[in-house]
């Protein structure tokens, strides 16, 4: 049995929000992923496909999509993983507005991180002497467990309250919200109880947890929200009282 | 559309409800074995202030909850968004608080006595 003879069915979709799923005939390889299927049918097939990626080592978070109804990395996911019966189905990511083919408009998703108070406000200038963080401190782990946050918007796409709420931070912004208020370089801490309170803020996460599920870096934004929810709800007291 | 204001709302009536259901199970269960009728039991929940904050405040509870409830799914499933769905969360609120407030009128008020 050779390799190389095998045949995938991949559909692939085209055109913006209105189009269609395209099938192409692409040989098998070993050690293949996801990304070089869609890069073969790119370079042999049609050089018309669009679609995004830069790293393909799981660092740049350019190249999520969905694959049979699930959004992954694709450069980090071996097509065998995901074959079923000889055919893949790929898509561009959901919950966000479709540019062409497997590219996505990821502005809502950078516009949200900056609506949550994602952009970060030093505390201090070069000239200040550096004030000493402890890695083990209880905040600091806090805000340590989503620094490795790609922005892939892989939990974005599988959050279904984003799909329902439009308005809904989700999943990648509130994390790095709660990952700033745990930052004690962060100068804007308070404000940022008050971005994730809003009509569109953390109290509309149904901690389902896909985004948890989902997320290629083991990251946790489910618990993260809930640091959120938790932080606020207290807050509302601490404002009364 | 869930904002701060509305999940503490949410939050705050979901403990007041479960202590609250808690006690009306348990008194339930108690007033049936002890071989109480209804009539025994009205003749006990009538005239009784206790009685009527018990269950008056359950059911405020219940209808703030359930509205803003309600309120998450329609907007989430339904679509339906702004001044709307301000106004289908109030209706839902005044309808459970007015079905409410009957029945605790009628178990509670009026002189004791079977
Ligand atoms: S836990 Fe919250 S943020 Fe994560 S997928 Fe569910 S609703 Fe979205
Ligand atoms: S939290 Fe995970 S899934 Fe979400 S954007 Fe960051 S790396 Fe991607
Ligand atoms: S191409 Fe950079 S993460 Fe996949």
């Amino acid at each position: 049995m050779s390799a190389q003879a095998e045949k995938l069915d991949v559909s692939v979709w085209r055109g913006d929000s209105d189009g269609a799923y395209q099938t192409f005939q692409v040989p098998a390889y070993e050690s293949q992923t996801i990304l070089d299927v869609v890069s073969w049918i790119q370079q042999y097939a049609d050089p018309t496909l669009t679609y995004r990626f830069a790293c393909r080592v799981g660092m740049c978070g350019s190249c999520a999509m969905m694959v049979n109804g699930r959004p992954r990395w694709t450069c980090r996911t071996h097509i065998k993983t995901v074959v079923k019966d000889g055919a893949v189905q790929i898509g561009p990511l959901r919950n966000l507005p479709v540019i062409k083919d497997l590219a996505a408009d990821m502005d809502p998703f950078f516009d949200k991180w900056v609506a949550a108070g994602g952009v970060h406000a030093p505390s201090g200038s070069r000239y200040d002497p550096i004030e000493p963080v402890d890695p083990a401190g209880p905040e600091r782990t806090e805000a340590s467990a989503g620094i490795e946050c790609i922005n892939c918007s892989v939990c974005y796409a599988a959050c279904d309250t984003v799909a329902g709420n439009a308005d809904y931070l989700g999943p990648a912004a509130l994390q790095r919200a709660w990952t700033l208020y745990n930052d004690a370089k962060h100068d804007a801490r308070e404000s940022i109880l008050d971005a994730v309170s809003g009509t569109g803020g953390c109290h509309n996460c149904h901690s389902m947890g896909s985004c948890t599920v989902y997320c290629p870096n083991e990251l946790d934004p489910m618990s993260a929200i809930a640091g959120l929810k938790r932080e606020t709800a207290k807050n509302f007291f601490r404002k009364r009282g | 559309m869930l904002d701060l204001r509305l999940y503490m709302a949410q939050r705050i009536s979901a403990l007041i409800m479960a202590p609250l259901t808690l006690g009306h199970i348990a008194v339930m269960i108690w007033a049936v074995q002890g071989g109480l009728s209804a009539g025994e039991i009205l003749g006990r929940t009538q005239g009784s202030v206790f009685w009527f904050l018990f269950y008056g405040t359950f059911v405020a509870a219940v209808s703030v909850h359930a509205a803003i409830g309600l309120r998450v799914i329609v907007y989430e499933h339904v679509g339906i968004s702004g001044k709307t769905l301000t106004a289908l969360t109030w209706a839902v609120f005044a309808v459970l608080i007015a079905m409410g407030a009957r029945a605790v009128w009628a178990v509670t008020a009026g002189a004791g006595g079977a």
